[in-house]
């Protein structure tokens, strides 16, 4: 009797019990970026259910509804990221304030700004334990809300860019309340003055990073910020008040100071940055991007700088003088950017390169009057760089591509877009294994062969534009498809012979979250069928232009893309149906739908009413007049905006033509 | 000893401030340009020129001939100096009217120069312009009595670094400058370190003190504030006092020896200005004694007709302070006013635990209809305000920082901050140039619209759809 109630026992027990919960815990901690692994790995029984459920710190749920449910189910949360929610109310916080207390650490509030004040107040009063807060984007945050977040006494980490209606008294009230700031982030809140940033200054003496970007600060609130023992990164980006007889005043510098942006600052020329720079000598980023004028000058002031590592430049103008004396600083430069700068000219930047042979990260991005003697000097004396971009390299010829992937063989980023490069230059590069960003974009003279160089040597390329190189079909592509299995990017847009066979062997790259086929005219929705069983990853998916795509190919899209959040539909021949079947994705937030021809009215309408995710929707203008006017401002009321075009039918142009009316364009 | 003399010693203290305290705004474009400090021989013609890059209204032309004129008249008073030194050197046996002659012919050269150098440097200081017409006579009149006639080239040293000093001061002199209060006396010795002994120490009564006259007629016994009101009171007494010596102000005697420093204590025991406390800091004149005694010691009797809420116990006060009750817009937890921010924030700065106080009407308003009972109860919580102001809440919240005030009280702030008026303009003109977000804002707040939109759910969304089908 007893041995049979035994017997009995062990054969209802699941096996699955015997492994405690550390194990199961540990298992869980391998468990990927998928959040569907997750879900399907609790609903295996009940005691994974609930491990799994003890197990999950960060939750970034969809809407706001159902929180209440999931957090009772997952009580242990200590991150909740709700950007992804369209609205989030005072209720909500509530909700959340009571069923976490003191176990929520972090919230992320960036982009859903319907909760105010008492809402912040319940959470900061409830949730003691929160050190941070996200709350970016909250337009109507006004100084009560400041003063509630500063209830939140051990508020570590705070961002609250673009919170325009906040002034010095609510940066104020949270300067005195949340001793414990670390880091601060008050870009765009143009209501913050001295007094604010002062006070924080004074009252925060823990601040390690500073981001005061296009605050109406002048010098008066600078020397308190000076004198914060551990600030380590300030960013001062375009702060027109602060200019070089303000900082002339400041006798001491900041000497735990590593990171320091003053883009766009017009009125701080090379003698404020001395000033400023003379008492910093651990810096090691600097960014200057938009500033004044590199010049000797300006290069002179960063000679005190001994630990710099990385200089950005991004926007200036550049003299050559300039840029030799930065190559002639005793420091070793491990990041340059000079992207879009004016005179950078094959002496000024071979000079550079040939001095600062450990560089990692150089971007060059149109610098339109170097040729391949820089080419030759980088590739010569930087052997180590991981990161090249030089987007619109016009004047560099194709021999000179070669060159970079002969000798800079541990490139991980590469950017070529707008070059001359062609498949002996493919073929060179892809000699550097590491490769997993390249793009190619309108590289005219790149074909097939020199794709399936890439494809078979460079095994971890996660991310390829292909974006209007026209002469590129299915076998480049498949090539590729078959060569890195860790494809998540793949833009293919405007190339006009790939066809479904493209997307099928692309299909095979599980882990494919973003794809681009804009103007493929080619592609049916057989090949997006593929796409959608084979990549269950997709988020972000532009097949504008396809006109052959229709109902067909939504259908599998709806069932097996649960992960989707973007699509782009524009002038593809979706109907009512398509986008109907579409409305089921959860996830969906971003719907573009202009000249879908195929769409009426009242079709749309059930749509927008049935996806209750979406955040930004844009669509014809013509559809303003034809539904009723209750109708858009329930859902924008729902969270949603809806942006309404008026563009007129664009018929695609020849590839060739594009160019050259883009080259028109570009002086 | 009356309130002249008071006041006398106060602006003179702060005049003697404004001198010794270096001038910031004009420290650091000398530094920028001529690695010298301010104040040395070699400024003088850079001077003018260094001020250009800040001010709009100024001929470059006209500068350089005035500035070549100067050099000029230098050079040749330079060759008169010399000729009187070569002399000297020669016959030693002047007699001392012809050495007092010389002494005046240079003296009127210079003043002559420094006046010039002035009214070069007045061109481009707007703010000095108006000083311009007071401060030369003093100068020369300083030179020409003070200086020993030495060699020539030092004289002008010491001259020029006096203008230089002085130009500062008039620059300063016309800033608001609002700490100045001049019913502040007793604070304004806090600097003052006279050494025990060196002056007299007089100590009044309490009810002297408290006695509402001071000055009593010696016929009828009438009681005046003023001496001055005395003496107008005495005219009615007879014809002896109408002459013009009996109505002049009574004149201290202005003797050989200096007298002794009169320096008061307030009779309260244990206070600071108290003669027999440890650190005694004495009060320097009688009004500052009165003051002082009724602000510590006495009861606050004044009470503010508009707020009913500030108490004071010196009539002054009371009316200095309706002058802004109401207009105090920025609040302090700890129930303090401010009718300014700066002051509000270094109030907040200095002590620990005080914080800004967010008027209330803006937690009513936030909140949206749905919101709104837990609006109410977050304020009842927020910010720990100190209701005191009764029934002036109300009106003081429609002076608060609203939405539509931030931007207002951005340029508030450049103007307390600039420290010369053309910086306020350039950095007006920066401002505006703030390039406006890139996004586009939808201000509407959807819990106007549909306060329940929160429990929608898709399946009613369908209905709907439907419905329009």
């Amino acid at each position: 009797m007893k041995n049979q109630k035994q017997q009995r026992l062990s054969q209802t027990t699941n096996h699955f019990d015997l492994l405690s919960e550390e194990i199961v815990f540990t298992i869980l901690d391998f468990f990927g970026e998928n959040p569907i692994d997750k879900k399907s790995f609790s609903l295996t029984c009940k005691s994974f259910y609930v491990i799994e459920s003890k197990h999950r710190k960060n939750l970034r749920p969809l809407r706001q509804e159902p929180l209440s449910g999931i957090l009772t189910r997952y009580p242990n949360i200590t991150h909740l990221d709700l950007s992804l929610c369209p609205r989030v109310t005072d209720s909500s916080l509530t909700t959340i304030s009571n069923l976490c207390e003191s176990t929520l650490r972090s919230i992320d509030l960036s982009r859903s700004g319907a909760f105010s004040g008492s809402g912040l107040l319940r959470l900061a009063v409830n949730c003691r334990n929160l050190v941070e807060i996200d709350v970016s984007n909250a337009t109507n945050l006004k100084d009560a809300g400041a003063a509630a977040l500063a209830e939140a006494k051990n508020l570590e980490k705070l961002w609250m860019g673009r919170c325009k209606f906040v002034t010095d008294m609510g940066v104020g009230c949270i300067a005195v309340g949340c001793k414990n700031l670390k880091l601060i982030s008050l870009k765009w809140c143009l209501g913050v003055g001295d007094f604010g940033v002062g006070l924080i200054a004074v009252k925060c003496k823990e601040i390690r990073s500073l981001d005061l970007s296009y605050l109406p600060i002048t010098d008066k609130c600078l020397p308190s910020i000076l004198k914060l023992q551990h600030l380590e990164d300030l960013v001062l980006e375009g702060c027109f008040g602060i200019d070089d007889d303000s900082l002339a005043a400041l006798k001491h510098g900041c000497k735990s100071l590593k990171a320091l942006d003053m883009s766009s600052c017009q009125n701080i020329s090379h003698l404020g940055l001395s000033s400023l720079t003379s008492g910093t000598g651990g810096l090691q980023q600097l960014t200057l991007a938009y500033g004044s004028p590199v010049t000797l000058a300006l290069a002179d002031g960063l000679k005190k700088l001994s630990m710099l590592q990385s200089i950005k430049l991004d926007g200036c103008v550049v003299t050559c003088a300039g840029l030799k004396a930065i190559g002639n600083l005793c420091v070793s430069l491990k990041e340059l950017s000079l992207s879009k700068c004016l005179g950078v000219t094959d002496e000024g930047l071979s000079s550079i390169v040939t001095k600062h042979r450990e560089l990692r990260k150089l971007d060059i991005t149109c610098c339109r009057k170097i040729t391949d003697v820089s080419i030759a000097h980088i590739t010569n004396s930087c052997t180590n760089l991981t990161s090249l971009r030089m987007e619109s390299c016009t004047l560099v010829p194709r021999e000179a591509f070669v060159l970079i992937g002969q000798r800079c063989p541990f490139l991980e980023e590469l950017d070529l877009t707008d070059n001359e490069i062609d498949d002996e230059g493919l073929k060179s590069i892809s000699r550097c294994p590491n490769l997993s960003v390249l793009k190619l974009g309108i590289c005219l003279n790149i074909t097939d062969e020199g794709l399936i160089h890439v494809g078979m040597g460079c095994p971890k390329l996660v991310e390829l534009d292909l974006y209007r190189s026209v002469e590129i079909t299915d076998s480049g592509v498949s090539a590729i498809a078959c060569g890195c299995p860790d494809l998540e990017m793949v833009n293919i847009a405007y190339c006009k012979d790939i066809t479904d066979s493209s997307l099928m062997s692309l299909s095979k790259c599980s882990r494919l979250n973003t794809f681009e086929s804009r103007g493929c005219p080619l592609i049916t929705s057989l090949g997006l069928a593929a796409i959608a069983v084979g990549c269950r990853q997709l988020a972000k998916l532009d097949i504008k232009k396809c006109h052959n795509v229709d109902d067909v190919g939504m259908l599998p899209l709806a069932h097996f893309s649960q992960n989707l959040r973007q699509i782009n539909l524009s002038y593809s021949s979706v109907t009512d149906v398509g986008l109907l079947s579409l409305a089921s994705i959860s996830c969906l937030q971003s719907l573009t739908i202009l000249h879908v021809k195929g769409l009426t009215p009242s079709g749309l309408a059930a749509a927008l009413l049935a996806c209750g995710g979406l955040t930004k929707v844009k669509l014809q203008a013509s559809f303003k007049y034809l539904l009723p006017q209750p109708l858009f401002e329930y859902i924008e009321a729902r969270g949603c905006v809806l942006q309404w075009r008026d563009k007129v039918f664009q018929a695609e142009l020849d590839p060739k033509c594009w160019k050259l009316q883009l080259e028109d364009m570009v002086p | 000893m009356d309130i002249k003399e008071g006041l006398c010693a106060d602006t003179w203290q702060n005049q003697q401030k404004w001198q010794d305290t270096p001038m910031l705004d004009y420290d650091s474009p000398f530094q920028e340009f001529s690695q010298q400090p301010p104040q040395t021989q070699s400024l003088l013609p850079c001077n003018p020129s260094n001020q250009t890059n800040k001010v709009q209204d100024w001929d470059p032309s006209a500068m350089l001939n005035n500035l070549s004129f100067l050099e000029q008249k230098i050079h040749q008073l330079q060759d008169l100096v010399h000729l009187i030194v070569g002399r000297r050197g020669q016959v030693l046996g002047r007699s001392d009217e012809l050495v007092a002659q010389q002494q005046q012919l240079i003296t009127a050269d210079l003043t002559s120069i420094i006046v010039q150098l002035i009214s070069t440097a007045g061109s481009l200081l707007p703010s000095v312009k108006q000083t311009l017409s007071a401060a030369p006579p003093s100068f020369g009149q300083f030179g020409g009595v003070q200086f020993p006639p030495g060699p020539g080239v030092n004289v002008v040293g010491v001259q020029q670094h006096n203008t230089s000093n002085q130009i500062n001061c008039g620059t300063e002199q016309n800033h608001p400058v609002e700490e100045h209060e001049s019913k502040d006396e007793e604070d304004a010795d806090e600097g003052e370190n006279l050494p025990p002994g060196s002056y007299e120490i007089l100590q009044l009564e309490k009810e002297e003190i408290l006695a509402p006259h001071t000055h009593f007629c010696t016929i009828c016994g009438k009681g005046f504030k003023r001496d001055a009101n005395l003496r107008m009171h005495m005219r009615g007494h007879g014809d002896e006092y109408k002459s013009p010596a009996a109505l002049a102000k009574p004149h201290k005697e202005s003797g050989p020896e200096p007298m002794l420093i009169k320096r008061y204590s307030c009779p309260y025991g244990g206070c600071k200005r108290n003669k027999e406390h440890k650190k005694f800091q004495p009060l320097k004149t009688i009004l500052c004694v009165k003051n002082h005694y009724k602000r510590t010691h006495c009861d606050k009797s004044y009470i503010c007709s508009r707020c009913n809420t500030k108490k004071f116990s010196v009539i002054a006060d009371l009316k200095t302070h309706e002058k802004h009750c109401g207009k105090d817009k920025w609040l302090c937890s700890c129930g303090t006013t401010f009718s300014r921010k700066d002051k509000l924030f270094g109030h907040i700065s200095l002590f620990q635990g005080h914080t800004p106080a967010i008027p209330l009407d803006e937690h009513k308003g936030l909140t949206g209809a749905s919101d709104r009972r837990e609006g109410n109860e977050a304020t009842s919580t927020v910010g720990s305000i100190n209701f005191n102001f009764g029934s002036n809440a109300s009106s003081m919240g429609t002076g608060m920082p609203t939405d539509m005030d931030a931007k207002g009280s951005a340029d508030d702030s450049t103007g307390y901050f600039s420290p010369m008026n053309f910086d306020t303009c350039t950095f007006e003109g920066g401002f505006n140039e703030f390039p406006r977000p890139p996004f586009d804002d939808t201000e509407s707040t959807f819990s106007f619209l549909i306060p329940g939109s929160c429990n929608y759910s898709p399946k009613t969304g369908g209905d709907s759809g439907n419905a329009l089908k």
